[in-house]
């Protein structure tokens, strides 16, 4: 298992994920660095990602789409807000409608993103904050993307075989 | 919470709760804000273990929550937001693990082999 702690904060409403890897640490930025490749992990087994526009620079978007088992799709995007290659990456996660425009009312979380050699490998470790409550509730609300269930599904499944 | 779509059982633990004066007390306080159960042990005339099983009924009825915060356990009431509150992060949490499960894999693969995504078949 590669995540080596997750730290949740009801208050401030944070996640902090410390998880651990192998590889070296450029491999590992790739993974979010490379379009074809952040589209292997960015959405789980039954929504892949498909990446359009990726600019990985302060300013900088990133924009997709998920494809669900139905056709259905669902867009994304990212603000890129800085970038140290290839030790850090902080930008906001947002979703958007079908034109690819930022919808405020979906909710956006803040993500930070730090990779530090550890142990002749690599150490991830990700801060992801959701921007107010109101957001927050409204993710519950819509039932956040169903293939997060599905996805938890699967490790339950692979957990139990 | 309406109370017409707690099942009777639950209702039996809230009244049960909350027939104790000393409960309805831990419980007035929880909701002004947030105290340790340390804390809230030194305004009562009883031992910690006490106050703790006190807060333990309290907590069973759903009408407190704790909350570790370092070495302090915190006890709060509201606990629709805080399970609310609980609700998202875990879903974030799962989320992040199935991406850092992926990405491991991913990073398991010799470099230069990595596979295009499967589904949509891309090959730019």
């Amino acid at each position: 298992m590669s995540v080596t702690s997750i730290d949740k904060d009801l208050d401030n409403l944070t996640l902090v994920l410390i998880a651990d890897f192998e590889a070296p640490r450029e491999r590992v930025w790739e993974l979010w660095a490379d379009p074809r490749l952040l589209e292997r992990w960015w959405g789980p087994p039954t929504y892949p990602a498909t990446v359009e526009e990726h600019d990985l620079t302060s300013g900088g978007a990133v924009t997709y789409f998920m494809t669900g088992p139905e056709g259905d799709t669902h867009r994304g995007w990212w603000r890129v807000e800085s970038v140290d290659p290839p030790s850090a990456l902080e930008f906001t996660d947002g979703f958007a409608d079908e034109d690819g425009n930022p919808n405020p009312e979906m909710p956006t979380t803040k993500v930070q993103m730090r990779l530090s050699e550890h142990d002749g490998g690599s150490r991830m470790e990700l801060r992801s904050v959701f921007d107010s409550r109101e957001q927050m509730e409204q993710l519950i609300n819509m039932g956040m993307a169903e293939g997060l269930e599905q996805a938890v599904g699967q490790m339950d499944a692979l957990l139990a075989g | 919470m309406v109370v017409d779509h707690w099942a009777d059982d639950a209702l039996d633990e809230v009244f049960h709760a909350l027939a104790d004066a000393t409960r309805r007390d831990i419980l007035r306080r929880s909701v002004a804000g947030k105290l340790s159960v340390s804390r809230l042990a030194e305004s009562y005339p009883m031992s910690f273990a006490a106050v703790q099983k006190h807060v333990a009924v309290l907590e069973r009825a759903g009408l407190v929550m704790k909350q570790r915060r370092g070495r302090e356990q915190l006890v709060r009431s509201d606990p629709e937001a805080v399970h609310r509150a609980q609700q998202a992060l875990d879903e974030l949490e799962a989320a992040w693990r199935g991406r850092v499960d992926r990405m491991s894999e991913l990073l398991a693969q010799t470099p230069g082999q990595e596979e295009r995504n499967p589904r949509t078949g891309e090959t730019r």
